[in-house]
């Protein structure tokens, strides 16, 4: 990066700090959400969803169906720890429910087999 | 009873079985590059400026070109037919950020071992990491321009590694290429699996 570079759109980084989008807080108030859990929507948007930021909503938005914090941060543009403590919050209003991907899954010999088959076909 | 199962039918389809493979070894080796080859996403990943980060802490004697490092994590995604999806995610190569590996190899099925045959003592701590924790992997030596070409076998050696941990050179850019580190990953992994199961 040169001195006399300049910085435009997305490269200048986002206008808000991304640690503003949580009020400061750096961890989810309940349990850590893992990488590749799976958070859904619980389909209700109404009374529970008020007072929510915009990238509470931009989120919830993302979460009809299954799909993982790491892509939640892929897909909204988010740091994994912005991701954490968001959908930490949504998951206290009962918006979301979080369902954990298997631990150990190592010791599943038919998802072994799965992941080998799909990537010789690939 | 029957009616269950016609609510069943005709409700969501079931959530897809997620798992994960780990890409390790250390700073600058390619495996940003590795993941970006054959990811369906585009990379998850925090760059930061060497130049204010990396001061007296990365080793870049043999990496001048690279001029920032990857503080936080590759991340790629890989969906099968079978509904089965494979993330990838790169270990950050500092031990400043060793923290995040025991979250990230919760689970795992297994992990690469990129190498880098001109600084092949860079991924001693992946393999110590990896031996440590019984998590099965294997080592690709990544290809660049301009480095000595060396046997699979004197890399073993060079490397100390156990008989039965598959050794394999690779390019990193190459899908195709990536893709056969990927097998021999699971592939490994399952055969592992199984040895363990008959004992």
């Amino acid at each position: 990066m040169t001195g006399d570079e300049q910085w435009l759109d997305r490269e200048a980084g986002p206008v808000v700090r991304p640690y503003a989008v949580t009020r400061g807080r750096t961890r989810p108030r309940g349990v850590t959400v893992g990488l590749i859990d799976l958070v859904v929507s619980a389909g209700r948007h109404s009374a529970e969803a008020r007072g929510l930021g915009p990238e509470h909503r931009r989120l919830l938005g993302l979460c009809g169906s299954p799909i993982t914090p790491a892509d939640l941060a892929s897909e909204a543009d988010l740091p994994l720890g912005v991701v954490r403590v968001l959908v930490g919050d949504l998951q206290e209003r009962g918006l979301v429910t979080v369902a954990a991907s298997a631990g150990g899954s190592s010791q599943d010999e038919k998802v072994l087999r799965s992941v080998l088959d799909g990537l010789r076909t690939l | 009873m029957v009616s269950g199962h016609y609510e069943r039918a005709a409700g969501p389809p079931p959530p897809p079985v997620v798992t994960k493979l780990l890409i390790a070894g250390g700073f600058g080796v390619g495996k940003t590059t590795l993941v970006g080859s054959i990811s369906e996403v585009r990379p998850l990943r925090t760059e930061e400026d060497l130049s204010e980060l990396g001061v007296g802490v990365d080793d870049t004697t043999s990496v001048e070109l690279k001029r920032t490092t990857t503080v936080a994590m590759d991340f790629g995604r890989i969906t099968f037919p079978s509904g089965v999806v494979l993330y990838l995610f790169g270990t950050p190569g500092q031990e400043r950020f060793w923290f995040m590996w025991d979250e990230l190899a919760f689970g795992a099925l297994g992990a690469v071992v990129l190498a880098d045959t001109r600084r092949l003592p860079d991924c001693f701590s992946s393999i110590d990491y990896f031996e440590r924790r019984d998590t099965p992997f294997v080592v690709a030596a990544n290809h660049f321009d301009g480095s000595p070409v060396y046997d699979l076998a004197d890399i073993r050696d060079a490397l100390d590694l156990d008989s039965d941990v598959p050794v394999l050179l690779c390019d990193a850019r190459r899908c195709e290429s990536v893709k056969e580190v990927l097998i021999a990953s699971v592939a490994h992994a399952l055969t592992r699996h199984q040895a363990a199961a008959r004992r």
